[in-house]
């Protein structure tokens, strides 16, 4: 009865910011009304499993990311219904961290156990594989738990990475992610062009670049979770300035209307401990130049109340998908107008 | 087709195995059906419960957890299944296949609503699902990764020991021992029981929390209480928790060989000895409630494995069965399940099954 003990005595969980001071938009900011449901349905058989990573492309359609036994992506229609799985038990599978639909509704898969970055197209056909899954027999030798900062830097590999983004001109950025601290682009046949960023606090530095978005002009913001800041990048990865006042940044979305709007979540922790949850699980509304304009939810695991929200998607400014981790689910939240 | 294996074990056949406490209550009679069901793949029983329409639910362990190779990290899934049968002992189909917290069965139960809550060790996790086997809820949640010690041939090669920064790297599974942490930290969560509006009250466990954390329906944290100690309101490895129709919390603080009885709030109220080790209990329906309570041999011996019926007043009220393979005796029972206080599920971890005891 006591075998497995030694499993789980001294485990290493998952990563969770500091998140000792509310976000400093926290108290200023107008509260969005906002309703909200949670409206995908599984196939009997199929579960949900912790949400990663949920996207949305031109029709309407759902596409999730989950943690199961391994990693998945489900699609759904607008109304919630099931239609088809990616990859089932593709060897790019491991441990999910995001899914994104680009702008010809292509479907990216971001996986951190594998390092590998998938794009399927719409039928659900393999159209490009970046990144290389690590030959298993060489990862022995680093068993010893969770993997230390690598600072590798390689044009064609990647260190648990963690968000996938384009521009107008379909150039690929990666958040390259955990254990390297980057941002990589490349064009849009996957040929490499840059990477910028070291781990650290300063200018051109990210401490867990967790989620990363790009708008209409080809300006990348980096979730720069670790260091609480959305940092602003120029389309060739020039460091332009940073946004500090909306928390640790776990997942961020542009919106596809005129004016473009960012959402940002300064979500609450994986063990949920109430002290910190007190001050965390809300969604942030900002307008592209950094200007926070109003804030939703809270840390929680009912309806409308966020669990460890890990991304977001918001194509309409009105309509934000919450992929959240520790309920399992994904709501569909959406916004009026704010109150005073 | 199964076999019909009906044992009658006389009382007075009973003369030892049982603790020195207990000689001096009753036997009670029993027949016992060790083929009630059959299961799907084969393993340790660390779990049995029924719903409302006598539906079996099973859960087992029926597999290691297996880590996975070729990435930064370790990663472990897999290891435990559970099966749902119906009223009869027919196969209807599996719940929560392929799903992130079941790595090391520990505990399942069924709430007033029907839905079927796994309490996973491996895991630190409970994920609650449907009579119809839909997801519903988790609490608590799987460690991202695991340390893996390097072996002969294998040597630990720390690329850069520099330590990740906030955000980088999270905590560690279990919160302080006891002190009621308000969080979902657990540490080898042991069974879950809910009161009559609904909150969710989990023994954690039989790890260093030893403290019994209650959430709302919605999951989010009401309150919580106990410590690692012997005193009243301390708790040496919780094995069990069951919660009577007036909201009282009866705890099988097994290293102290007692249950504990509290009121909703976590005020202490009395204590029920004279049962050994309680290893497993369950609570009956009814007008009158009884607790049962299993005084489970250990992986090493064949003493005790007697399962005692208690009145809510802590009176001892009789006893039946020993430890043993055959089927009529118990292997280190884990599981009590007693809708009336004449049919039990008994879920024995020794002998890869379920047994259906009618008492007479």
């Amino acid at each position: 009865m006591r075998v497995l003990s030694a499993v789980v005595v001294g485990l290493l969980l998952s990563a969770a910011p500091s998140m000792a001071q509310p976000a400093a938009a926290r108290a200023t900011t107008p509260e969005i009304p906002f309703d909200s449901v949670d409206f995908l349905k599984m196939p009997e058989g199929l579960y949900m499993g912790e949400a990663i990573g949920v996207a949305t492309n031109s029709t309407g359609n759902v596409f999730v990311i989950t943690r199961s036994g391994t990693s998945r992506v489900f699609e759904f229609d607008s109304n919630g219904n099931f239609v088809k799985e990616f990859g089932k038990g593709s060897y790019g599978y491991g441990f999910a961290h995001a899914v994104r639909v680009d702008y010809e509704d292509n479907v990216w898969s971001v996986d951190e156990g594998s390092n590998v970055v998938l794009k399927y197209a719409p039928d659900g056909k393999l159209l490009m594989v970046l990144g290389k899954r690590p030959d298993p027999i060489d990862q022995l030798d680093r068993m010893p738990g969770a993997a230390p900062y690598s600072g590798a830097n390689r044009p064609y590999s990647f260190h648990r990475p963690t968000d996938v983004t384009w521009d107008m001109q379909g150039n690929i950025f990666i958040t390259d992610g955990y254990t390297d601290s980057r941002v990589v682009k490349y064009d849009k046949n996957g040929r490499f062009i840059k990477s910028v960023g070291t781990r650290g606090n300063g200018v051109n530095q990210f401490s867990t670049p967790h989620g990363m978005t790009a708008d209409r002009e080809g300006n990348v913001y980096v979730a720069d979770r670790g260091n609480r800041r959305i940092v602003v990048l120029d389309n060739d990865l020039n460091w332009k300035t940073t946004y500090e006042n909306v928390g640790a940044p776990w997942g961020i979305c542009v919106s596809q209307s005129t004016p473009q709007y960012i959402y940002s979540t300064n979500s609450s922790g994986t063990n949920l401990e109430v002290g910190n949850a007190a001050d965390t699980g809300e969604i942030y509304k900002l307008a592209l130049d950094g200007t926070v304009l109003g804030r939703f939810g809270k840390a929680g695991k009912g309806l409308k109340e966020f669990a460890s929200t890990h991304t977001l998607d918001c194509r309409d400014p009105n309509t934000v998908f919450v992929a959240e981790i520790n309920a399992w689910r994904v709501q569909k939240a959406t916004l009026r107008s704010p109150s005073r | 087709m199964k076999r019909s294996l009906q044992l009658i074990v006389a009382a007075a056949a009973m003369a030892f195995g049982a603790s020195v406490v207990a000689q001096s209550v009753p036997e009670l009679n029993f027949t016992a059906n060790a083929d009630i069901v059959t299961l799907p793949a084969y393993g340790e029983v660390a779990g049995v419960a029924t719903n409302s329409s006598g539906h079996i639910f099973v859960l087992a362990r029926t597999g290691e957890p297996r880590a996975t190779l070729g990435h930064e990290r370790t990663f472990y899934h897999g290891g435990s299944q559970l099966f749902q049968f119906d009223q009869n002992g027919r196969f209807v189909r599996e719940i929560g296949q392929e799903t992130y917290g079941m790595t090391y069965a520990q505990q399942v139960r069924v709430d007033r609503q029907d839905n079927v809550w796994v309490v996973d060790a491996g895991s630190n996790m409970l994920t609650a699902f449907d009579s119809n086997g839909w997801f519903v809820k988790t609490m608590g949640r799987k460690p991202e990764s695991i340390p893996v010690r390097p072996g002969p041939g294998m040597p630990a090669r720390l690329l850069d020991p520099e330590p990740e920064p906030a955000g980088g790297r999270g905590r560690g599974a279990s919160g302080p021992p006891g002190a009621g942490t308000q969080s979902e930290s657990f540490n080898r969560p042991s069974d879950v029981a809910f009161d009559s509006t609904g909150n969710i009250y989990i023994a954690d466990g039989i790890g260093t929390n030893n403290r019994i954390a209650v959430y709302n329906r919605d999951g989010n944290w009401v309150r919580g209480w106990g410590q690692t100690g012997s005193n009243e309101g301390q708790f040496d490895e919780i094995r069990g928790l069951v919660i009577d129709a007036v909201n009282n919390v009866y705890v099988a603080d097994s290293g102290n060989n007692r249950i504990q009885v509290f009121d909703s709030q976590g005020t202490f109220k009395s204590q029920i000895t004279g049962i050994g080790s309680p290893q497993a209990i369950c609570m009956t329906g009814g007008p009158t409630q009884y607790l049962f309570s299993s005084n489970s041999n250990d992986p090493e011996g064949m003493e005790n494995g007697e399962i005692y019926k208690v009145s809510l007043s802590g009176q001892v009220l009789g006893k039946f069965g020993r430890a043993g393979k055959v089927p009529g005796e118990f292997g280190m029972v884990n599981s009590l399940d007693c809708r009336t206080e004449t049919d039990l599920f008994v879920g024995e971890v020794w002998n890869w099954r379920v047994t259906k005891v009618t008492l007479r």
